[in-house]
């Protein structure tokens, strides 16, 4: 008897069609190379707007590419490292996104319109990433800046343990808002463990021992509102979120004590 | 040079993405469905293993034989079947005997011999060895494990079977005709060997009586879990550091009736700064938890399944260094490491989220006897009790050898 072969991804091209503008891929069971191989051939011939429909797990989408004006729309679930190395392109996922979103992204922007999973801009050194609900853990772990480049993540519902570790620089906001986690803290333990560079902005209050060692807790400030109201009302716009409900409630300030915590640590001076 | 070279140490020329992969599916109203779910959900997950190891466990799916003990076996040759038949006659009836039912699939090579047993203990046996059936099924899987030489049981429980391998799940699905079984409860595993070879038997779910483990991770602290587990009997001996956690269940739960949350939160023990904060008698618990089972802790990252008659658990390490979400579709529970594996079986789950570190996910089956102390509330002097066993609250730890 010949059965079925069950296949999680066929390795084939994603059927493809137009859409006014845009180049609509089904990634229905499409393997994730194919599936971003048809993308980056479709913006090699100068498309502007590609929508991928019917995703679900396709690694690496948007990744390593560098096109200021390209807008790519997700349609389902995103895979691992979405928008990973991405230098210049906005990227809209209507579903979640899983694990490593903006993994090391230089500049662009990721609107996630559900939860997104761990590691979300581990090491990300620019651009920006807003998400509607909740995040996972070690969200903007080792984030950097660098003059004009500052990266930016705003998640709009709570966070687990070690949001900002090892943070370096960089504006990290997280709001508690859409939550399926209503009974949980905003963030989990060692919030900012390590971190010496950068911001991190929680709206509601953090509890000390939630917090790692090395940084300040303080009630923001007039000229922490001027940063991050423009960052909000992006972020707002981006989402379809009432900047009022969110300027509602007090932002905690958290911030390293010490740019070089660790500097006399393993120095004979 | 090839001819020679083991062929767990062959490398890919592309890269590997790593990582090893896990689902469960459980549908708590009890109605099975057949092994394709498992194999879709694992599939999707393929990029997470290197085809070094497959597997899956079904539960329900031999409703011919519900009160036998169901032993999958694999041999490296037929001296180790004989072997083991005979030891299997010297304490059981075996009422059914026969080769694993496979096709051969593509990228699934090197098969052991794999037979399975449907037995019971010969009458009168357990009252001569003055042991527990469970105790005695648990026994001989250890006799077998360790002293004949390419032999190892895959699975041991009743109404439940392990079928594994060396290759991708899928093909490993495909290869053991999965699709002709059906279960309430299925888990599956992707393997990605790091610090032991790919074989046979160590692949991925490893087994004792019913409870199964698939996990993605490791257990640093395996040097210290075998030797505990060595003192109630239990011989680590399938080179693999996730059977320490497929015995720490069976030793807490089943022998010294654990709560299932207890027995989770001595796996996963909550750090000593957490303790710290925490109302006193809930302090106390934790803090007498941690002494007691100290050598139960499992170090290191992991995300692990246990499946059982009645239902499974996933379980996290305590500061979630391996991938876990999990969803209710209706009356299924999925947990997967990958949204898109729960996704590919059910479209459009009625809540999906990511369970967190160190608290268990729990589907139970209705109607299922419980197989798990299920009191998630005692008072540190039950556990006490529960911990010294005294007042009769679980069995005296018995003294198991081959």
């Amino acid at each position: 008897m010949a059965i079925q072969v069950i296949e999680g991804y066929r390795e084939v091209a994603p059927a493809k069609r137009a859409e006014g503008e845009a180049v609509v891929f089904d990634a229905n069971g499409v393997y994730y190379r194919q599936l971003n191989d048809a993308i980056r051939d479709a913006v090699a011939s100068g498309v502007r707007h590609v929508i991928v429909e019917n995703a679900n797990g396709q690694r690496y989408i948007g990744a390593g590419l560098r096109v200021p004006d390209l807008r790519i729309e997700v349609r389902g679930t995103a895979g691992n490292d979405l928008a990973a190395f991405m230098d210049g392109p906005a990227v809209e996922v209507f579903g979640n996104a899983q694990d490593g979103v903006g993994n090391t992204m230089a500049s662009g922007k990721v609107v996630v319109h559900g939860d997104a999973g761990d590691v979300l801009g581990y090491g990300m050194r620019g651009g920006r990433v807003f998400v509607r609900g909740d995040v996972g853990y070690r969200v903007g772990i080792h984030m950097k800046a660098y003059e004009n480049l500052v990266p930016i993540v705003v998640c709009g519902g709570k966070a687990r343990d070690f949001f900002g570790e090892y943070m370096a620089g960089g504006m990290l906001v997280l709001l508690g808002m859409n939550t399926q986690f209503p009974n949980d803290p905003v963030a989990g333990s060692f919030l900012g463990t390590g971190m010496h560079g950068g911001v991190i902005y929680v709206r509601g209050e953090v509890e000390p021992w939630q917090c790692g060692k090395e940084v300040g807790i303080a009630p923001a400030d007039d000229e922490d509102y001027k940063a991050l109201r423009p960052v909000l009302e992006d972020y707002c716009g981006s989402l379809g979120v009432d900047l009022d409900e969110v300027l509602a409630v007090p932002f905690t300030r958290i911030a390293p004590m010490s740019h070089r915590p660790y500097g006399k640590m393993y120095a004979y001076l | 040079m090839s001819a020679t070279r083991p062929r767990y140490a062959e490398e890919a020329p592309f890269k590997i993405h790593g990582g090893c992969g896990l689902a469960g599916i459980c549908d708590e109203s009890g109605k099975v469905m057949s092994g394709e779910q498992i194999i879709l959900a694992m599939a999707v997950q393929r990029d997470r293993g290197n085809g070094l190891g497959g597997g899956f466990a079904g539960y329900g799916i031999y409703p011919e034989f519900p009160d036998h003990f169901a032993f999958h076996l694999m041999y490296h040759d037929e001296h180790a079947r004989e072997q083991t038949e005979a030891l299997l006659a010297e304490h059981c009836v075996v009422d059914l005997a026969e080769p694993m039912p496979t096709r051969p699939v593509k990228g699934v090579c090197d098969a052991p011999l794999l037979w399975r047993y449907f037995l019971k203990p010969l009458p009168g046996e357990i009252e001569r060895l003055e042991l527990s059936e469970e105790d005695m099924v648990v026994r001989l899987v250890m006799t077998i494990n360790a002293t004949v030489d390419g032999a190892f049981v895959a699975s041991s429980g009743k109404n439940m079977g392990v079928f594994k391998g060396v290759g991708f799940p899928e093909e490993i699905g495909h290869f053991y005709r999965l699709e002709e079984y059906e279960g309430h409860t299925w888990t599956g595993h992707n393997r990605f060997p790091t610090n032991t070879p790919g074989w046979w038997g160590g692949a991925h779910p490893f087994a004792l009586l019913d409870w199964t483990i698939v996990h993605n991770g490791e257990i640093s602290a395996y040097g210290i879990n075998s030797r505990y587990l060595e003192q109630f009997g239990y011989k680590c001996t399938l080179g693999t550091d996730t059977e320490v956690a497929a015995y720490l269940f069976d030793l807490m739960l089943r022998r010294h009736g654990l709560p299932l949350e207890l027995a989770c939160t001595a796996l996963a023990a909550p750090l000593w700064s957490d303790i710290d904060r925490m109302p006193p008698e809930k302090r106390e618990l934790m803090r007498s938890l941690r002494a007691v089972y100290g050598p139960a802790m499992l170090n290191g990252p992991f995300a692990i399944i246990l499946g059982f008659n009645g239902g499974m658990v996933a379980l996290n390490d305590r500061i979630k260094l391996r991938p876990l979400v999990a969803a209710r579709a209706g009356s299924i529970v999925i947990v997967a490491s990958e949204e898109a594996a729960i996704r590919a079986v059910a479209p459009n789950p009625d809540a999906v989220w990511m369970p967190k570190a160190g608290e268990p996910t729990v589907a139970r089956v209705q109607g299922m006897p419980w197989p798990i102390h299920g009191d998630l509330h005692l008072t540190p002097q039950q556990v006490s009790c529960a911990v010294l066993g005294t007042e009769d609250v679980c069995d005296e730890a018995v003294e198991v050898t081959a």
